[in-house]
C-alpha cells in the first residue's frame, strides 16, 4: 500500500510499504494491505516503516494522526526523527 | 578648483562602495526568498491533509461538536501578534504591519484599548522592540522565531495563545502579517485566529465508513490545536518569503538610484574637469600672448 509521512517542514517518507507499526493513543497497532478506512490519533512513541519481509525504518515521533483509505496511508506528524 | 574635484571623486568612490553593497543583499535576499518559498511548499501538503481529515471528520458526523476552541465570547480582552522581521533594510515592510496593528488596536479595539485589555504578542525582532518601547501591554516569550525558522519553535507561540484562549485570558486573537504573492507584492492582513470560525458541513461529500480511534470527539479535539499551529507556522513563513521580498525590492530600488546618483555625479566631475582645463589652457594662451606681446 502507498504510505505517505508528512511533517509541517517536509515530506519524511512517501512510498510503497508492506505495513505500518503505529503508536495509537490507546496502544500500538499495525496497518496492512486492505485495511478498513480508519482516522485515528498518534501518541508519542516509535512509528514502523515495514517496506518488505527484510527491511524497515524507525521513527521516533510525538503524536500525530493517520488516515488510511482504499490502501492510501497518510501519517500526519508534527515532528518525526529517523533512527538507525 | 581642483578641491571641488577631490570632493566630487570621493563622493563617487562611496557611493560606488554602497551601490556594492545594496547589490550583495540584493542577491542574498533573492537566495533566502527561494528558500523560503521552498519551505511553503513543502508545508502545503501537510496543511491540506489535516484540512482533509477535519473535513472527513465532520461530515462523518451530524449535529454541532462542541470545541473549545470555537467558543465565542464577547470581545473584552484581546491578543494580538504581529509578525515583523528581525532586520531593517526592507522597505515598508515593517512599518507597515506595526501600522495596520496599531490601527486596528485603535480602530476596532478602542474601547478595549481604552481599558488596557490590549495585549501584543510579538513575532520578530522590529515589532518587539516597536511595541515594548512604545509602552504596550507585550509577552516577550516568543519573538525569537527567525534566527532559527523550525516549525517547533513557532508552535509555542501557537500553544500559548491557544492556552491562554481556554483559560480565557483573552477572547479573541488576531495575526498582523503580510500574505506572500510575489517578490514584488505583499498583502498586509489581519487574520482572526481564535475562537476558530465554525466548520461547515459540506453537503453531499462522499462519505467512506472511517473507524475514529479512539473518537470523534477526542479527534477533533487532538486535531483542532494541530490545524491552528499549522496557520501559525504558514503566516510566519508567508511573512518571512515577504521579508526577503520586500527587502530584494528595496534593494533593487537602492541600487537603481545609486546608479542615478552616480550618473548626475559623473556628468558634474567632468564639468568641473572641463572647466579646470579650459581655466588652464586660456591661462597659458594669455600668458603666451603676453610674452610675444
Amino acid at each position: 500500500m502507498q504510505l505517505e509521512i508528512l511533517s509541517p517542514e517536509k515530506k519524511v517518507f512517501s512510498g510503497n510499504v508492506y505495513g505500518i507499526q503505529l503508536p495509537g493513543i490507546e496502544g500500538s497497532f499495525e496497518v496492512l494491505e486492505n485495511h478498513a478506512p480508519i482516522i485515528a490519533t498518534l501518541g508519542k512513541g516509535k512509528l514502523k516503516v515495514i517496506k518488505d519481509k527484510n527491511s524497515s525504518e524507525l521513527y521516533d515521533i510525538t503524536g500525530g494522526f493517520v488516515e488510511v483509505l482504499n490502501n492510501n496511508a497518510s501519517v500526519l506528524v508534527e515532528s518525526a526523527k529517523m533512527i538507525d | 578648483m581642483s578641491g571641488q574635484l577631490k570632493e566630487v571623486r570621493n563622493r563617487i568612490k562611496s557611493v560606488t562602495s554602497t551601490q556594492q553593497i545594496t547589490k550583495a543583499m540584493k542577491m542574498v535576499s533573492a537566495a533566502k526568498l527561494r528558500r523560503a518559498q521552498d519551505s511553503i511548499i513543502q508545508m502545503r501538503p501537510y496543511a491540506m491533509k489535516l484540512q482533509e481529515m477535519l473535513s472527513n471528520i465532520v461530515s462523518n458526523s451530524s449535529g454541532d461538536m462542541e470545541m473549545p476552541l470555537a467558543e465565542h465570547r464577547n470581545a473584552e480582552r484581546i491578543l494580538m501578534i504581529p509578525i515583523t522581521s528581525d532586520r531593517g533594510l526592507c522597505g515598508a515592510y515593517n512599518a507597515n504591519i506595526i501600522k495596520l496593528t496599531k490601527q486596528t488596536i485603535t480602530e476596532k479595539y478602542a474601547s478595549q484599548n481604552a481599558k488596557g485589555n490590549v495585549t501584543i504578542l510579538p513575532i520578530g525582532k522590529k515589532g518587539y522592540e516597536f511595541f515594548n518601547r512604545y509602552g504596550f501591554k507585550v509577552v516577550d516569550n516568543f519573538w525569537n522565531v527567525f534566527s532559527d525558522l523550525r516549525f517547533e519553535n513557532v508552535r509555542n507561540a501557537a500553544i500559548y495563545a491557544q492556552d491562554a484562549f481556554l483559560k480565557k485570558e483573552f477572547d479573541r486573537v488576531e495575526i498582523v502579517y503580510s500574505q506572500f504573492k510575489n517578490a514584488a507584492t505583499q498583502v498586509f492582513k489581519v487574520e482572526p485566529y481564535l475562537p476558530i470560525p465554525k466548520i461547515e458541513q459540506k453537503a453531499n461529500t462522499k462519505t467512506s465508513d472511517f473507524i475514529f480511534e479512539p473518537t470523534k470527539e477526542v479527534l477533533l479535539k487532538e486535531l483542532m490545536p494541530k490545524i491552528l499551529n499549522t496557520q501559525v507556522y504558514k503566516a510566519v513563513l508567508d511573512a518571512n518569503a515577504s521579508e526577503h521580498g520586500a527587502r530584494m525590492t528595496a534593494m533593487d530600488k537602492a541600487s537603481e538610484n545609486a546608479n542615478e546618483l552616480l550618473r548626475s555625479l559623473k556628468i558634474s566631475y567632468n564639468r568641473a574637469r572641463q572647466a579646470a582645463i579650459t581655466t588652464e589652457l586660456t591661462e597659458i594662451v594669455s600668458g603666451a600672448a603676453a610674452l610675444q606681446g
